[in-house]
């Protein structure tokens, strides 16, 4: 029974990776750049649902459209300000340093405006838990949610990219910038998109995270941040479905090797995974493997 | 352009003899002391309690005369919890003309600075750092206590008031605080015939998620579960202990003080969680009312134990100048001396304990106490 029960704790926390490197691989796969403050976006839209509800007394509907509009703009501003002058800087490594910049800047910011002390988050789903199994498994209404979430903002993802025509203008900017811009498609305006979903992807899994894990400082999204960057490298960076599956498979492992091998070395474990199917599959579980055309 | 430049450099330099000049002045006229803490970064809470409570001291002490007639001047300075920045900060404070430190806040960087201080041989008084190594110098003493002593204190406390037999622990092994604190109380606990049945350990990069940790423990039939651990992640360990309806009995040490503080957080959660921490705001006592009335007056809140280990050290210094009769013309060095010495021959009334004193090794000797959290405010244990 605890095996089931660690399995259905690694879901749940796979898939709140899962909802973040969505939007990791998303920005990745369109815009080719790694967005290292992703994490700290997930932070303040934490913060953006805790002032409205506890600050303004918003309810907790309203609070998360707020905060998804606020991060959304976040992205927008972040990208417009910070990355696009650099797009097509001499080094790919500008705007990746740029990245870790603005991330430290969000962290500090929010260390500011909010201070350091801990805010215990209070979760926005309102059912649960589930008991199976005369009350020996227990299911959270947080980990229904997050999976669900999850699931459906993959199928949305891609049903948008495949089937809108901005989808398209971005599965072309990804393959070539330059042959994209000759085909008339706006480049800046196409990345901008691609950062407002994934900024508002962001938010959504920040109320998820804080639900789930409900404590909130201006660190709070830092290592799941990278935690999920693992998992959409684990699933093939740039694939929407490598993402999900990265993310899943990513907590499934977290918590069975606390549970069955060592809980001092989960993380080892987990990275050292990391590294055994990027030997064998260097893209990842469903990475593609592009050649370079001469 | 570089005309102005050089204009601009020579004011530059100008200014900053000026600001040396302006320096050595003041250093004959008061005590210079030091301070060195996280204001920013992940432990700030710790750092901004530390040098609240350090300022009301020193306030306090400047108003009813000084020491022997002598003022005392803080500065205090930022290390983000960081080795390297606190090595920064006290070559700045040696810079600005430091006779004492208090500080640091945090058991590595206080390691760090220990190992200048010992150096220049600049005396120093850690409120919290809690590592064994932090008093390892004969140059620096402690205010709260080390961490084996928490541990052992816990068992102690655990065994003694037969709270519980079946004992598990969760711990953070990447965090020298919490897994000293977990040797010396599974030491300790055989002595005391208690079985530590389920021992789980994470870090500071996978501190979300305790279900796993929870699981062992509930499935060992754990009375009790130790936590020498933060109360940040501590605070999840309730809620997720809550949600799987497993409910032992919590018990922790001086980190899980401030759990009360989050904001928000469901405090009925942490309702019978014990906790052995040497100050409680709640105490009866005039000293703690007094303190803790200065400390809601300035800055607005309850002090927590970090503001109260910051209060004593100030005025165990005050104490140690007086015995020493040290006077601030006197070298950093051989100020050092005197009130090392002077700290061995003190006794001390304070808000974390009624007659403390210190011995050679830089340990403070006081009784531990336990609080127990009853409806959401902390009630002393008997």
């Amino acid at each position: 029974m605890s095996f089931l029960s660690y399995l259905i704790n690694g879901v749940s926390l796979g898939s709140v990776y899962a909802i973040i490197a969505l939007g990791y691989t998303m920005v990745y796969g369109i815009a080719k750049m790694l967005n290292f403050a992703h994490g700290d976006v997930i932070m303040v839209g934490g913060f953006a649902v805790f002032v409205s509800v506890h600050g303004m007394g918003l309810p907790t509907g309203a609070a998360i459209v707020l905060s998804i509009v606020i991060c959304t703009a976040l992205g927008i501003l972040i990208e417009g300000i910070a990355y696009r002058p650099l797009r097509n800087a001499a080094s790919p490594l500008a705007v990746l340093i740029t990245a870790i910049g603005v991330s430290y800047l969000l962290q500090n910011l929010a260390l500011i405006l909010f201070g350091a002390n801990t805010k215990s988050f209070t979760s926005v789903v309102g059912f649960g838990p589930f008991k199976l199994a005369g009350g020996s498994l227990v299911i959270t209404g947080e980990t229904v949610v997050t999976i669900t979430a999850c699931i459906l903002i993959m199928v949305c993802l891609m049903l948008f990219i495949n089937k809108t025509k901005t989808g398209q203008a971005m599965l072309a900017v990804s393959e070539d910038k330059g042959a994209a811009q000759l085909m008339g498609i706006d480049v800046n305006r196409t990345i901008s998109i691609t950062f407002a979903i994934g900024s508002a992807l962001a938010a959504i899994a920040g109320v998820l995270l804080c639900s789930a894990y409900p404590s909130l400082t201006p660190y709070t999204g830092a290592m799941p941040g990278i935690k999920a960057f693992v998992a959409a490298v684990f699933g093939g960076i740039g694939s929407i479905p490598g993402a999900f599956i990265g993310g899943i498979l990513l907590g499934v492992i977290e918590i069975f090797g606390k549970a069955y091998i060592s809980s001092q070395m989960a993380d080892a474990i987990v990275f050292g995974v990391l590294v055994v199917v990027l030997l064998v599959k260097p893209t990842g579980i469903l990475g593609k493997n592009i050649q370079e055309k001469v | 352009m570089s005309k102005w430049k050089k204009v601009l450099s020579l004011a530059a330099a100008a200014s900053m003899t000026m600001s040396v000049m302006a320096m050595n002045v003041s250093a004959a006229d008061n005590f210079m002391i030091g301070g060195i803490g996280p204001l920013t970064g992940e432990t700030a809470v710790y750092g901004i309690a530390v040098k609240n409570g350090a300022q009301i001291a020193i306030d306090e002490i400047n108003e009813a005369g000084g020491v022997n007639g002598v003022q005392l001047e803080m500065n205090f300075q930022d290390d983000e919890g960081d080795a390297e920045k606190a090595v920064n900060a006290y070559n700045t404070l040696m810079d600005w003309g430091m006779q004492m430190l208090v500080g640091t806040v945090t058991s590595t960087p206080c390691v760090a600075v220990a190992n200048e201080s010992v150096k220049d041989n600049v005396f120093q008084l850690t409120p919290s750092g809690s590592a064994v190594e932090c008093v390892a110098n004969p140059n620096v003493f402690r205010v709260c206590f080390s961490d084996p002593n928490q541990g052992i204190a816990s068992a102690q406390y655990i065994g003694e008031h037969k709270l519980a037999t079946k004992v598990a622990v969760i711990y953070n092994s990447s965090d020298v605080y919490s897994s000293g604190i977990y040797q010396k109380f599974a030491e300790e606990a055989a002595n005391q015939g208690l079985e530590i049945v389920s021992a789980e350990a994470f870090t500071a990069d996978s501190n979300k998620d305790f279900s796993v940790q929870l699981q062992k423990a509930k499935d060992a039939e754990a009375e009790l579960v130790f936590l020498p651990i933060y109360y940040t992640e501590a605070s999840l360990i309730l809620t997720q202990a809550a949600s799987m309806e497993f409910a032992p009995m919590f018990f922790g040490c001086d980190g899980l003080d401030g759990i009360l503080n989050v904001e928000q957080f469901d405090t009925s959660l942490a309702e019978d969680v014990m906790l052995l921490t040497p100050f409680a705001a709640d105490a009866e006592d005039e000293l703690t009312q007094n303190f803790v009335a200065a400390y809601d007056e300035a800055y607005g809140e309850t002090p927590n134990q970090f503001a109260a280990d910051a209060y004593d050290a100030v005025y165990a210094i005050k104490a140690a100048i007086e015995k020493s009769e040290v006077t601030p013309d006197m070298e950093a060095s051989d100020i050092c001396d005197a009130v090392s010495q002077a700290m061995t021959e003190i006794t001390l009334d304070g808000v974390t304990g009624l007659g403390i004193t210190w011995t050679a090794d830089g340990e403070p000797s006081k009784a531990p106490k336990a609080v127990v959290i009853k409806d959401g405010a902390y009630a002393a244990m008997e």
